[in-house]
């Protein structure tokens, strides 16, 4: 077991190295393969009216003229030790860890992430809470009253559930239960006070984007829970703790979807890590501060920078969520450990 | 009428409704067993052994199956026993070994917990008791170092020492009735022996009834007090074992035992199948249900399709379901078969 952690967490580390690189590729050395220059890459640092004297004084100062090398390992030291920024006309300080620093906002990138965090995590927990319980609850349920109405029904809502795209369903549900009709009881847009502030109004305000994006992934899982269910529930060790003469609840929780709840704990990981990197059209529809409106707006100023450091969150998420995800999986199936 | 037996199964009748029609798994199996006593059910796959012990742990209700007939445990009647009532009786009063032990075990937890949840379903008592007691079952059936074995993953174990820790786990209780469903064919043959020795030695300590459930004749000839022989979900002949070894009267159980591989034979000598491959249990030939298969079809003078044979009584509670005269097929057995099976 302590051999397969300490692999995972090697494994994990070089991914992190790897997605690094690939970021710094993708941001630094395709430009130049499409023909950027040193210059034209500084140039956006220095303003609009730039000339191109100016452009090559931000190139030689901000370094675009060195090896991409050399360019790299100054980016991933500034991440460990921090980093300076000359702009001419002072210097800015970007403390460590420091993802880069936006010339747009004057501002280092990663304390603004760290700002946005709290409101894509509270939105990704809480619809993770709610579609879990709610996707292997009608899973489970449907798969036991398999050929039902509420089966057909269950699957056939689900089908709609991964079928509708986000900014329908999300505009659905602000119809319906916000500008003045009878279902006006949850927030509007765009309203968010923090979990320590007030828990109450923290459920308030995210309770439709909750809903929104639950119903999305809540339908995948009761599908998935469903399919697992009916294999697992045919398995021969069903029917052995059958014969042992366990109650059907028991057969069902402890030995039926303990062992169809694996291949939903892969999927989970994933998607989970892939939301806290940003719920990028449910937080544009509600208007939440979190990363993924955070990385629309990078994108749509191309201010490059903060493009970059919400690349590489979302990467450093997506790449923890599956390492405790592999852990886990050895904590749930005994047979991984051994392999 | 006889007074009750320990276990007494009449005209029991399980049959599963399907798209493609009614299967009649098991079709009118009438028998009964006594404490301390083994019976081997034999047939090959699809005859309805299955089913049948299945349906004695009552594991066919709140399903589709229409299940008809009794089957008396003890005084008590199952068939239209509550499904709860059943349940309670499982695993404690009868209890089951599968064939695949590695399938049939939880992958995710311990063989200790397998055995301690099957102990506390039915006894009231701490963890820390059951742990106990399932440790002092593991060493009962010959799996050393029981108290480290305890907390081993199934996959950690043998396929043998699985075998030995689900046999642990169904006598964890103190069932006084025993149903070992095909218990050895996953093992190796080596493994087979120690395993029918332990049941058997078990079986002794702990004088309940065992009923075998297998395809191999083997099997139930080491540890058999009785034998039935299904085919088409219907019993063809039923006798002691010493009447199914060494006076069968069934054309089927002839085939059976021509085709058992034996030790004694020489290597060259090849095997006599039984022709054809068991029935489709939707449609059962009509008739004798062997008679497509029959090599003395033609002796029963057209009868063979066309009526089902009565099981009748030969002699000392021999029973045999075939159109031909005992004393037809005992002068077959004599002349004909017996002397085959021998020189071979």
């Amino acid at each position: 077991m302590f051999t397969y952690i300490i692999r995972r967490l090697i494994g994990a580390v070089l991914m992190l190295a790897i997605v690094s690189m690939a970021t710094f590729a993708i941001f630094f050395l395709v430009p130049r393969l499409a023909g950027a220059t040193p210059e034209s890459m500084a140039s956006r640092y220095v303003g609009r009216t730039a000339t191109e004297e100016t452009a090559k004084l931000a190139a030689e100062r901000l370094g675009f003229n060195d090896p991409l090398i050399v360019q790299y390992g100054r980016y991933v030291k500034g991440i460990v030790a921090g980093a300076d920024y000359d702009y001419g006309a002072g210097v800015e300080q970007c403390p460590a860890p420091c993802l880069g620093y936006s010339f747009i906002t004057r501002q280092p990138v990663f304390p603004d992430l760290m700002d946005r965090l709290p409101i894509t995590l509270s939105l990704a927990i809480g619809a993770a809470v709610i579609w879990v319980l709610l996707g292997v609850g009608i899973g489970v349920l449907s798969a036991l009253r398999r050929g039902t109405l509420f089966d057909r029904a269950a699957m056939v809502i689900a089908l709609a559930g991964v079928s509708l795209p986000i900014f329908f369903t999300a505009l659905l549900s602000l119809q319906f239960f916000s500008y003045g009709n009878p279902f006006a009881w949850a927030a509007q847009g765009g309203y968010y006070v923090t979990f320590n502030d007030s828990p109450v109004l923290w459920a308030y305000g995210l309770l439709l984007p909750w809903i929104t994006l639950a119903f999305l992934f809540a339908a995948g899982y009761a599908r998935l829970t469903r399919a697992g269910m009916l294999e697992t529930m045919n398995e021969d060790y069903i029917r052995t703790a059958r014969a042992k003469g366990l109650v059907e609840r028991k057969v069902i929780t402890k030995h039926g979807l303990r062992a169809a709840l694996t291949p939903i704990i892969t999927i989970f990981g994933l998607d989970f890590g892939l939301l806290i990197g940003g719920a990028v059209l449910t937080e544009s529809a509600y208007s939440l501060n979190g990363l993924g409106k955070y990385a629309i707006d990078a994108i749509t100023n191309q201010d490059l920078p903060k493009v970059m450091g919400v690349t590489l969150l979302a990467a450093l998420f997506v790449i923890l969520a599956n390492l405790i995800v592999d852990l886990l999986y050895a904590v749930v199936d005994p047979r991984v450990r051994l392999s | 009428m006889s007074p009750q037996s320990f276990l007494d199964v009449k005209d029991l009748k399980i049959h599963f409704p399907t798209d493609d029609g009614l299967v009649k798994s098991v079709d009118g199996l009438t028998f009964r067993l006594e404490r301390g006593k083994t019976l081997g059910i034999v047939g090959e796959s699809g005859s309805g052994k299955s089913v049948t012990s299945l349906g004695i742990l009552g594991l066919h209700k709140g399903g589709s199956a229409r299940i008809s007939g009794e089957i008396w445990l003890d005084g008590e009647e199952l068939v239209s026993a509550s499904q709860e009532h059943v349940r309670g009786l499982r695993g404690k009063k009868m209890a089951m070994i599968f064939q695949d032990p590695l399938s049939a075990m939880h992958p995710y937890y311990t063989v200790g917990d397998q055995i301690i949840e099957a102990y506390r379903i039915h006894h009231d008592v701490s963890k820390a008791v059951a742990r106990k007691h399932a440790v002092d079952m593991l060493g009962r059936v010959g799996i050393p170092e029981p108290s480290r074995r305890v907390d081993s993953y199934p996959h950690e174990f043998s396929g043998g020492m699985r075998q030995r820790a689900m046999i642990a786990m169904a006598l964890s209780c103190d069932p006084e009735l025993l149903i070992a469903d095909e218990p050895t064919t996953a093992l190796d043959v080596t493994v087979q022996a120690q395993i029918l020795d332990l049941m058997r030695d078990l079986q002794r300590e702990f004088d309940s009834a065992l009923i075998i459930i297998t395809h191999d004749l083997g099997v139930v000839a080491e540890l058999s007090d009785d034998i039935l022989v299904m085919y088409g979900g219907k019993c063809i002949e039923y006798g002691s074992a010493d009447d199914i070894f060494y006076r069968p009267e069934h054309p089927y159980t002839w085939g059976l035992l021509g085709s058992m591989p034996r030790l004694d034979r020489e290597p060259t000598e090849r095997l006599l199948p039984i022709k054809g491959s068991p029935p489709s249990l939707i449609n059962v030939p009509p008739g004798c249900a062997f008679h497509p298969r029959c090599p003395y079809a033609e002796r029963t003078g057209g009868k063979a399709d066309t009526e089902v044979p009565a099981l009748t009584e030969t002699e000392g509670g021999h029973l045999v379901r075939c159109h031909m005269s005992p004393a037809e097929r005992r002068a077959l057995w004599e002349n004909e078969i017996k002397p085959v099976l021998e020189t071979q």
